[in-house]
C-alpha cells in the first residue's frame, strides 16, 4: 500500500513516522516548500541568528532514507480522487492508495489596499522568511499588522536586528480575544518595555506604493496617520490552505471537513493539521485548531486509522504554549478571556510584571478547571491529571509545588499564591508539597 | 553603551597585541647560577662549553638566545661524549647521569628558560602587567558591564551572524582538525624521539574511524547539521589561532615566553614567596579570564538563578581551590620547585583528569611533605574513589563538570560564546564514545604502569617502557588534546571539545551518571515544539530535542548538567532533576507524546 502525504510539516511528518512504526507501507511525503521537515515555530530563531536553518530540522537528512520515507520536492496541481492520483507540476504524477492532506495554512489577507505589494508579507513559510531577509538590510522601520502570536514574533525578530517596529493591533489590548484582561495588560506592557511601538485598537487602512511596486508606508484606518516603513508584516492570523482544493469534490468548510477518524468525504483521503476542520469538535474546542500540538496528535491518530487500527481523534485536555519576547506562556485546561459566571479565578501576579499564575476553578464544586501561566513553568502532566480527576482547588493548592517546573534555585511562589487564595476565600490552607520530582513521580504513578 | 563597548573591544585588542609584542623585548644572558645539569659533572661540561664558546655574559635577544643555548648544549654534549669515550663515567656516577644522552633538547630548553632576562619587562613588570592583564580586564569589563542594563532574557541574537561565533563549514573544519592531530603526532615523534607511541596512536585513530564509518554504518549518513553552512567565522579562526599559539608556547616552547613569566614575578613573590613559573602565569591568566568571563555569564543570565549560582561556583573553585589555596600551601611548605611541570597542587582536580597524580615525583613530594602531603594524597584518592560515585548518584556528574572543574569552568565562562558549535550529528556521538572511553582506558593503563614502576622500580611491564608511555600520554593527551585541541578549538568545535571527547574523568563520571544516578533532564509532557534551541546550545553536542519531542527523559553519560537547554527552551519543556523514584526505569521511551487515557486503552487493544 502506498500512503502519499501532501505537506511536510509537523502533521504530515508525524503521520509518516507513525505509518512507518505501525506498518511496512510505502510512504511518500510531498512538499514544494522545502526538501526536509523543519520546525515552523522556530523560523524566527533563524532570522534572529540563534540558529541556522539546519538546526531547526528535527532529524538529520539521512533519517528519511533510513526509515524508508520517500521525499518528493514538487507541487501538487490537482488530485484525481477516482483514479487515486496526484497531478504534479513536474509532470511526474503520483498514484496513491491512501492520501493524507496536511497542507497547512496561509496568512490571512483581508483585502487591504496594497496587500500584494513587494515588501509585504506574513510569516509562515520558509519563503516568507526569505522575503524578510531580503528586505532587512538597511531597513529602518517595519510595521506589523495583527496582535497574535506571529505578530509579536515578527516584531521581536525585527527588534533583534535593531529595526524599529510599530504594531497595529485591532483589539483594545494585546491578544485580548484569548488572554484574560490582566494577562493581556501585562503582556502589552512587556511589549512596550521592549521598545516596540504597540498601537492598540487600530486597524490597517492601506499600504502605500513607493511608485516601484514596493511598500513604503501604511495609513492607520482610525487616525489617518501615515507611518513610513520599508516592510509591512501581515500577521492577522492564518486560514486553512485550501485554495487549490476548492470545487474538486472535496467537502470544504473553513477547512477540509473531516470526521472523527480524520477522513474526508473522498474515499481513502484524510486531512490533518492546520488545514483540517473537524465536523464534530469536542465540547469547548474549535473545528480548526492551527497549532503544533494538535497537528502532531492528528498525524499520529491518522496513521493508526490508515494502518487499520480505528481510533477516534481526541486531542485530550487543551494545552498550548508560546513566548512573548522574554515571557513564556503555558496554558492547561480552561482559561478563557471572558470568565463564565460559574468559574472562579485565582490570579497572582509578580510585582516585576513578568510572571503570573491564574488558577481557574468551579465556583460551586471548587473543582479545578485550568491554569494560565506566564513566566512560571508548570508540569503538564500534573496539571492535566488534577483537571481530569476534577481535583478540589484546595487540594491542588496544598500540593501546588508538584506542579512547579521552574529550574532549581528559582524562587517558589506557591506560598504567595496560597496566601492570596486564603485572603480571597477566607480559608487557612498551607502548602504541603514543595517543588521536587519524587513526589511528582509518586503522584503520577499512583 | 555602544561607545563603552567599542572602547572595551579596542582595549582588549590592544592588550593582546602588547601581550604578543612584549615577548621580543629585552635580552637574555646565560644564568651561571642556574645551569641545567643534573649533577656537577654535567654542569661542569656546560660551564666549559660556555667558556669555549665565549658565551659568558653575552646579551642576545630572546629568539637569538635559543640558538645560543643550542650551541652551548651541543658543545657540552661533545665535550662530555669525548670524556666518556676516553674514560667512561666516573665511579659512582651512572652512565646517563654523566652523558647528556637523548635529552639534549630538554637541556637546551632548560638553559633557555632559566636564562637571565633583562629589559623593560624585567625593570617594569607592573607596567607590563597593567598593559596586558590590566587593559584586558578593564576592556573586558567595559564591554560586559553595560550588558547588565539590558532586560533579562535569552541573549542569543546574532550569534550565527557573527564572524566570531558562527563556526566553519564541515570540510574546512575537518581539514583544520586533521591538520592539528597529524601535526601533533609528527611533533610528538620529533620531540620525544619516539616512533612507537605516535604509531600506536595513529593505529587506534584509524581503528576508531573504521568503527564509526563501517561498524556503526555512519558512512553515507552525511552530518549536514554538524557545522556551519557558510565559512564566515574568520574572527573565530583568529581567536582559535591565538589560543593554539598560546598553548604551543606554554607547553612546548617555554623558552620563548620568559617575558610573560618575568612580568608576573612580583605577584608570585607576593603569593608564594618564590619566582613565577610558566604554570604560575598560566594559573593566574586562567583565573582572571574565568573571573572576567564569569561576570559576562552573570550579565547574560540575570534571569536564571541556576546559571548564576553555577557561575559563582566555578569562579570560586578556580580562584580558591585551584589558585590561591595551593599558593598558600606552597608558601607554607616553601617547596616551590622551579618549573615544576604541574601547577602547585590544584585541590579540586582529581585523577584521572589530573593524570600525573600518581607520578613518582608527586607521590614522593606528598610523602615527603609530612601531614599536609599525606592529607593531599588521601584527599586526592578519596575524591575519586568516594566523592565521584556518591555525588554523581545524588546530583549527576554536573556537581563536578559544571560546578567545580577548572576545565569545565573555563568552558562555561570563556567558552560560552562558542557553545553552539558542538557537533550534534549521530556520527559525532559515535566518535565521542570511542574516543573518550579510549582515553579513559589509556589513562588507567598509563597509571598502572607508573605505579608499577613506583613500587617495583622496574621501567618495563610486558615489554612496554612505562616512562615512554607516561611521556607520550602527557604530551599527546595532557598537552595536545586537553590544551591545544581542547581549548584552542573552542571557536571551531565548541567549548567542551576536551570534556566531551577526551576527559577520562568525564568518562568515569559519565558511566556512573548513566547507570546509577538520580539525575536526569525531564521533559514537560507534550509541550515540545522541536525548535532545536536545546540541541543547538548543548555544549556537549547532545541532540536534546530528539528526546524532548518524544517526551522522553534525558539520561546521557555526557550531560554535564549546565542547564542551558532548560534555560533556552522557549516553551518551558526541560528541567534538570534528581529523583530516586525510578532510577531503573527513567530512560524508558514514552511511546506516545500526548494522548488521553481512553486512547491509550484503544491503542493497547490494537497492539
Amino acid at each position: 500500500m502506498h500512503v502519499a502525504i501532501i505537506g511536510n510539516g509537523i502533521s504530515g511528518v508525524t503521520a509518516a513516522r507513525w505509518v512507518r512504526k505501525l506498518s511496512d507501507h510505502k510512504v511518500t511525503i510531498i512538499s514544494s516548500e522545502t526538501d526536509h521537515f523543519f520546525s515552523r515555530t522556530a523560523l524566527m530563531y533563524v532570522y534572529m541568528g540563534h540558529m541556522r536553518f539546519e538546526d531547526i530540522k528535527p532529524y538529520e537528512d539521512w533519517f528519511w532514507e533510513k526509515n524508508r520515507i520517500d521525499l518528493v520536492t514538487d507541487r501538487v496541481e490537482s488530485i484525481e480522487y477516482t483514479d487515486k492520483s496526484l497531478k504534479m507540476k513536474s509532470g511526474n504524477d503520483i498514484s496513491y492508495d491512501k492520501l493524507i492532506l496536511a497542507v497547512g495554512s496561509t496568512p490571512n489577507k483581508f483585502g487591504w489596499p496594497g496587500q500584494d505589494l513587494k515588501g509585504v508579507g506574513g510569516l509562515y513559510h520558509v519563503q516568507d522568511l526569505e522575503r524578510m531577509e531580503e528586505y532587512s538590510p538597511n531597513l529602518k522601520k517595519a510595521v506589523v499588522v495583527g496582535g497574535g502570536l506571529i505578530g509579536i514574533e515578527m516584531a521581536e525578530m525585527f527588534v533583534s536586528r535593531g529595526i524599529s517596529v510599530t504594531m497595529l493591533v485591532r483589539e483594545p489590548s494585546y491578544w485580548s480575544g484569548v488572554l484574560p484582561p490582566e494577562e493581556s495588560k501585562m503582556i502589552s506592557e512587556h511589549i512596550l518595555h521592549h521598545d516596540i511601538d504597540l498601537r492598540l485598537g487600530v486597524n490597517l487602512g492601506e499600504i502605500h506604493d513607493d511608485g516601484s511596486g514596493k511598500a513604503c508606508a501604511v495609513t492607520v484606518k482610525e487616525t489617518g496617520e501615515r507611518i513610513e516603513c520599508g516592510f509591512v508584516g501581515l500577521t492577522a492570523g492564518v486560514s486553512p490552505n485550501i485554495g487549490f482544493l476548492r470545487d474538486t469534490g472535496l467537502d470544504i468548510g473553513r477547512g477540509i471537513k473531516v470526521n472523527d477518524h480524520l477522513e474526508t468525504n473522498q474515499p481513502d483521503v484524510y486531512a490533518i493539521g492546520d488545514c483540517a476542520e473537524l465536523t464534530n469538535p469536542k465540547p469547548g474546542r474549535r473545528g480548526v485548531e492551527a497549532i503544533w500540538y494538535t497537528g502532531r496528535m492528528m498525524g499520529e491518530t491518522c496513521a493508526y486509522n490508515i494502518c487499520g487500527k480505528q481510533v477516534a481523534y481526541d486531542p485530550g485536555l487543551w494545552f498550548n504554549s508560546a513566548k512573548f519576547v522574554d515571557i513564556e506562556y503555558q496554558v492547561y485546561g480552561s482559561a478563557p478571556a471572558q470568565m463564565p459566571d460559574d468559574m472562579a479565578s485565582l490570579y497572582w501576579q509578580h510585582e516585576d510584571g513578568e510572571k503570573s499564575v491564574r488558577i481557574n476553578y468551579d465556583k460551586n464544586s471548587k473543582e479545578i478547571l485550568g491554569f494560565n501561566l506566564f513566566g512560571v513553568r508548570y508540569r503538564h502532566k500534573v496539571c492535566e491529571k488534577w483537571i481530569l480527576e476534577k481535583t478540589h482547588v484546595e487540594d491542588v493548592l496544598k500540593n501546588l509545588g508538584m506542579a512547579n517546573f521552574d529550574p532549581e534555585f528559582y524562587k517558589e511562589y506557591e506560598p504567595d499564591i496560597i496566601a492570596l487564595y486564603n485572603k480571597q476565600e477566607g480559608t487557612n490552607i498551607t502548602l504541603k508539597t514543595r517543588r521536587g520530582l519524587d513526589k511528582v513521580l509518586a503522584f503520577l504513578n499512583r | 553603551m555602544k561607545l563603552l563597548q567599542t572602547i572595551g573591544s579596542i582595549l582588549v585588542i590592544l592588550s593582546i597585541l602588547i601581550f604578543i609584542g612584549m615577548l621580543g623585548l629585552g635580552t637574555k644572558s646565560i644564568n651561571l647560577d642556574a645551569l641545567p645539569g643534573n649533577n656537577t659533572h654535567q654542569t661542569a661540561a656546560i660551564s666549559q662549553a660556555i667558556n669555549e664558546l665565549d658565551a659568558k655574559g653575552k646579551e642576545v635577544n630572546h629568539i637569538g638566545f635559543v640558538s645560543l643555548a643550542s650551541e652551548v648544549i651541543d658543545k657540552a654534549n661533545e665535550i662530555q661524549e669525548a670524556k666518556f669515550q676516553q674514560s667512561g663515567a666516573p665511579d659512582g656516577v651512572g652512565e646517563w647521569d654523566f652523558r647528556f644522552g637523548g635529552n639534549v633538547g630538554g637541556f637546551k630548553q632548560k638553559l633557555s628558560s632559566t636564562a637571565k632576562a633583562t629589559g623593560p619587562v624585567q625593570s617594569n613588570p607592573w607596567l607590563f602587567f597593567f598593559l596586558t592583564f590590566g587593559l584586558a580586564i578593564i576592556g573586558g569589563l567595559l564591554f560586559i558591564i553595560p550588558k547588565f542594563a539590558k532586560s533579562p532574557g535569552i541573549k542569543h541574537d546574532g550569534i550565527y551572524h557573527s564572524s566570531l561565533t558562527s563556526g566553519l563549514k564541515l570540510t574546512p573544519r575537518t581539514i583544520v582538525l586533521a591538520a592539528g592531530i597529524i601535526g601533533t603526532l609528527i611533533y610528538g615523534f620529533v620531540k620525544l624521539n619516539n616512533f612507537f607511541w605516535p604509531l600506536v596512536t595513529t593505529v587506534i585513530g584509524v581503528l576508531f574511524i573504521y568503527f564509526v564509518f563501517i561498524k556503526e554504518k555512519s558512512k553515507g549518513k552525511d552530518p549536514q547539521r554538524s557545522a556551519s553552512p557558510v565559512n564566515t567565522a574568520w574572527l573565530g579562526m583568529l581567536a582559535g589561532a591565538l589560543l593554539v599559539g598560546f598553548y604551543i608556547l606554554l607547553y612546548w616552547k617555554p623558552e620563548y615566553i620568559q617575558n610573560w613569566v618575568s612580568m608576573v614575578d612580583p605577584i608570585s613573590e607576593m603569593l608564594n614567596g618564590g619566582k613565577a613559573s610558566r604554570w604560575f602565569l598560566y594559573g593566574l591568566l586562567y583565573t582572571i579570564i574565568m573571573a572576567v568571563m564569569g561576570i559576562r555569564m552573570l550579565a547574560k543570565y540575570q534571569h536564571n538563578k541556576y546559571q548564576r549560582v553555577r557561575t559563582y561556583s566555578v569562579m570560586f573553585f578556580q580562584t580558591a581551590f585551584a589558585f590561591l589555596i595551593p599558593q598558600m600551601i606552597s608558601k607554607l611548605n616553601a617547596t616551590n620547585a622551579y618549573d615544576n611541570p604541574i601547577p602547585a597542587p590544584d585541590l579540586k582536580n582529581m585523577w584521572p583528569l589530573d593524570y600525573s597524580f600518581f607520578f613518582n615525583y608527586r607521590l614522593d613530594e606528598m610523602v615527603a611533605n609530612g601531614s599536609i602531603g599525606i592529607f593531599m594524597l588521601v584527599w586526592g584518592i578519596v575524591l575519586f574513589v568516594i566523592g565521584v560515585p556518591v555525588f554523581v548518584y545524588f546530583y549527576g556528574k554536573r556537581w563536578y563538570c559544571s560546578w567545580v572543574c577548572g576545565c569545565g569552568g573555563l568552558a562555561e565562562t570563556m567558552g560560552d560564546p562558542w557553545r553552539q558549535l558542538s557537533d550534534k550529528s549521530l556520527r559525532a556521538w559515535q566518535f565521542e564514545r570511542y574516543i573518550i572511553h579510549g582515553v579513559m582506558v589509556a589513562a588507567v593503563l598509563m597509571t598502572i604502569g607508573v605505579l608499577y614502576t613506583y613500587f617495583t622500580g622496574s621501567y618495563s611491564i610486558l615489554g612496554i617502557n612505562t616512562d615512554s608511555l607516561k611521556s607520550w600520554y602527557g604530551f599527546f593527551i595532557g598537552a595536545g588534546f586537553a590544551g591545544i585541541v581542547g581549548t584552542g578549538f573552542y571557536p571551531l568545535m565548541g567549548n567542551r571539545t576536551w570534556c566531551r571527547f577526551g576527559c577520562p574523568l568525564a568518562g568515569y563520571l559519565g558511566l556512573i551518571q548513566k547507570f546509577k544516578s538520580k539525575f536526569r533532564i525531564t521533559t514537560n509532557g507534550g509541550q515540545c515544539i522541536s525548535c532545536g534551541n536545546c540541541s543547538t546550545y548543548c555544549e556537549m553536542g547532545i541532540d536534546v530535542r530528539s528526546y524532548a519531542q518524544k517526551g522522553q527523559d534525558i539520561v546521557r553519560s555526557s550531560c554535564v548538567g549546565c542547564g542551558v537547554c532548560s534555560a533556552v527552551c522557549p516553551r518551558g519543556v526541560l528541567r534538570l532533576e534528581n529523583g530516586s523514584g525510578d532510577v531503573a526505569t527513567r530512560t524508558i521511551e514514552e511511546r506516545t507524546i500526548h494522548i488521553t487515557e481512553d486512547m491509550i486503552y484503544v491503542k493497547q487493544d490494537f497492539s
